[in-house]
């Protein structure tokens, strides 16, 4: 399999006694859209902090780009290609729009900050493509974080531009894989079909691979090549969206025991 | 709306693209802005225009044209303590306003870099390195120090770093000060320090050059002052361009959020330990002048006082700000001498009062009446005080100046208050906690008697010890402003959670 970007091999994870992922396998290959569903406390984050390293899982591996990234640091992996979004917001708040997508530039830049004191013409240079860069990945979300935006700090911008600012911070570190935690979580109708479309935009457009965390099935339906669905940590059902939204534990597992006899009536 | 200044039309949106600054934040923006008018607003935004760069060299300048101004040995000692207190607060402020790491052990960095050029440069050790070898030494001691402490609390934050940094500076201040005796050597010299006679510090010299630390007429020596302002002037661009930097930014991410800057790929561990070290390097800087210019280290100079000092400065004039940051130095620092003299101390004791009244009543009635009150209330007092005793108002107030001639006539001062001086002063304390429960005409009422008793304690109690008082007088103008404006003179307004 050549062109799976994101292997997980039988990753669990437990703290303490708890067990909130159990025995999962999970691929996105190249280029693909991948949305994961799955009732409240799935463990659906905690995934994607076993992806990018927040937790380490107490078993089995996980394997970007053909190698484990298991035990390495955050930022490590960040810098291998994998970035991600926060369910709950955490931008940079009291830095501008602008800063913040250039504060994630971090990783792939190399000057120090002797280079910065001395102002060298090298870090001159980075400093231009970083800001261009910036530039850039912020007028992906068309005119909505565009012009005066920029130099506002990010605490002045309404809760869809900060969800949209957090995706533009995320592309800055030039991944290949985006990991996007309910990125239409608090969004009226409006700004979710928006949202579903940019997601389609960042794959055709920006040729990233994304992995998406959504509650929003309109959503899910309109993006998803893949859709994969979790309860109690462990894989309940797998694969096109009309196949896993009508799979009976998927149904039971979000609306409980009967349900499906009950809808059968 | 008739007086506010017209401003030009704004572009009309259309085929340009979407209209600027027309959504909620820039219009709340604006309307901050606008409710400065006047004069005030004016010169606001006339003072916001100048460069960073301008206000540098404004007070470089007036820094160099001090002596011009003043031949005063005090007055330009103060400068340079000043400009001392501004590096400290510059160093800090990268440990503190950009990393967001509660650092309790920065006063040791200070220490350590005058230790060590006490140590390198003088007969302490008969080690006389030129000054050019050894500040560059001790700037980068002091950021390898200032990694090896920051090692093992990389993954600490907030309490824990601060209870672990304090250790270290309890260390410091403990080796410091029994370092007369590890195996036998006389390292730091103990409780006496190192210098005077035995073991003289090197004055700095710069190709063999010598600045002897007092000119021939046994004043302060200008040269420090103008060696003190060239560090400053280099150390602030420096920590600007950095701070402009992708390292500036990460700090700044690190302060903001932690995790989030993890994920975006900034290692967060090196980046705690760089600044740590930068704050370090700084601060061991500004102790190799220190110990040139004195002539002598001496532990009680490193001490908790000096922490908290530091640190006010940097909370008042806004962590994080550069500027604001110098300015709080600048600021705390001078305060502090003026308190000394209790002529000038007064006038800024009353002029805070004034002030105080003013921000809270405006100019209103309520104001006239408190203020008509009190006066009155202090004739009436003064009156009835010299009618009972003779030896009521048979003390005369501390310090000059017109003010003290006007007081005299107003606020009784007994030849000797003997146990009613403390007993006022609590009773003033107490007075100005039952003011916070009270509102309405109630604590309007309160207000004038409170007022009078203040002046009573400042005038009997307070003026007659000037050391306490003006770390007093200096601790309530830091909390009344603080309250009055949480982020600091400069600071930005920090917002939490949204």
């Amino acid at each position: 399999m050549p062109d799976r970007l994101l292997d997980l091999r039988g990753v669990a994870m437990a703290f303490g006694g708890l067990t909130v992922v159990d025995g999962l396998d999970l691929h996105v290959d190249e280029g693909e859209i991948v949305s994961v569903i799955g009732p409240n406390g799935a463990g659906k984050t905690t995934l994607f902090n076993l992806i990018t390293g927040v937790y380490r899982p107490t078993a089995g591996d996980i394997v970007f780009a053909g190698e484990s990234i298991v035990g390495l640091e955050p930022h490590r992996i960040t810098q291998r290609g994998i970035a991600r979004t926060f369910q709950t917001l955490r931008l940079f708040l009291n830095m501008t729009v602008r800063e913040n997508v250039m504060a994630a530039a971090y990783g792939h830049t190399k000057a120090g900050p002797l280079r910065a004191m001395l102002r060298t013409p090298g870090m001159r240079r980075e400093e231009a493509a970083i800001r261009e860069l910036a530039e850039k990945r912020l007028a992906f979300f068309g005119s909505r974080l565009m012009g005066y935006r920029w130099d506002q700090p990010a605490y002045s911008l309404s809760y869809a531009n900060r969800r949209r600012l957090e995706i533009a911070r995320a592309t800055a570190t030039n991944p290949r894989l985006l990991l996007l935690d309910e990125p239409a979580a608090g969004m009226n109708p409006n700004e979710t079909l928006e949202i579903a479309e940019l997601i389609g935009q960042l794959r055709t457009e920006g040729g990233y691979t994304i992995l998406v965390i959504e509650h929003d099935m309109h959503v899910v339906e309109g993006i998803s090549d893949r859709v994969v669905a979790l309860d109690h940590g462990v894989k309940i059902a797998e694969g096109t969206f009309e196949a896993v939204a009508t799979d009976p534990r998927v149904v039971e597992a979000y609306l409980g025991t009967g349900a499906m006899a009950r809808k059968a009536i | 709306m008739t007086d506010e200044p017209t401003r030009p039309e704004e572009p009309v949106g259309g085929e340009t693209g979407p209209k600027v600054g027309r959504d909620e934040w820039v219009a709340r923006h604006e309307g901050n802005a606008q409710r400065r008018g006047g004069l005030l607003g004016v010169v606001e935004a006339r003072l916001a225009l100048v460069p960073w760069w301008g206000w540098l060299a404004l007070l470089a300048a007036v820094v160099v044209l001090l002596p011009v101004g003043s031949d005063s040995g005090y007055v330009r000692r103060v400068a340079f303590d000043t400009l001392l207190y501004m590096l400290l607060a510059l160093g800090l402020n990268v440990v503190v306003g950009w990393g967001g790491l509660f650092d309790l052990g920065y006063v040791a960095f200070y220490g350590i870099g005058a230790y060590a050029y006490a140590m390198l440069s003088s007969n302490h050790f008969d080690i006389h390195l030129p000054s050019l070898v050894t500040i560059p030494l001790i700037v980068v001691l002091g950021a390898v120090i200032g990694l090896l402490v920051g090692l093992p609390s990389r993954r600490l934050s907030g309490d824990y770093l601060a209870i672990v940094t304090l250790f270290f500076f309890q260390l410091f201040i403990t080796v410091s000060t029994n370092g007369d005796d590890i195996g036998g050597h006389n390292v730091t010299g103990g409780s006496n320090g190192i210098g005077g006679v035995d073991a003289s510090i090197d004055p700095l010299s710069f190709f063999g050059w010598e600045l002897p630390q007092l000119t021939s007429g046994g004043v302060f020596n200008l040269a420090y002052l103008y060696v003190a302002l060239v560090v400053f002037v280099v150390v602030f661009v420096a920590l600007r361009l950095v701070n402009q930097s992708r390292t500036g930014r990460a700090w700044r991410s690190l302060r903001e959020d932690p995790l989030a800057a993890e994920m975006m790929g900034m290692p967060v561990n090196w980046l705690k330990l760089m600044a740590f070290s930068f704050g370090a390097a700084v601060a061991a800087l500004t102790g190799t002048i220190f110990a040139s210019l004195n002539a002598g280290v001496f532990p009680q100079t490193f001490q908790f006082p000096l922490l908290i000092t530091i640190y006010a400065m940097v909370i008042l004039g806004g962590a994080g700000n550069m500027a604001g940051v110098v300015l709080g130095a600048i600021i705390v620092n001078v305060l502090l001498e003026v308190l000394r003299e209790p002529g000038d101390a007064r006038y800024i004791f009353y002029i805070v009062v004034a002030a105080g009244l003013l921000a809270v009543l405006k100019l209103s009635r309520r104001l006239a009446i408190v203020v008509a009150g009190t006066l009155v209330l202090g004739f009436l007092v003064r009156f009835l005080a010299e009618q009972l005793s003779d030896r009521a108002t048979a003390g005369s107030p501390n310090g000059e100046g017109w003010l003290a001639d006007a007081i005299e006539r107003w606020v009784f001062i007994p030849s000797s208050l003997g146990a009613w001086g403390p007993v006022s002063y609590i009773t003033l304390v107490c007075i100005l906690l039952a003011l916070t429960l009270v509102d309405g005409w109630r604590r309007l009422a309160l207000l004038v008697p409170t007022l009078y008793l203040a002046a009573f304690v400042w005038e009997n109690v307070m003026l007659s010890k000037p050391e306490p008082t003006r770390y007093i007088l200096l601790g309530a103008i830091l909390v009344t402003l603080m309250v009055a404006r949480p982020e600091g003179l400069l600071g930005e307004k920090r917002v939490e959670i949204v």
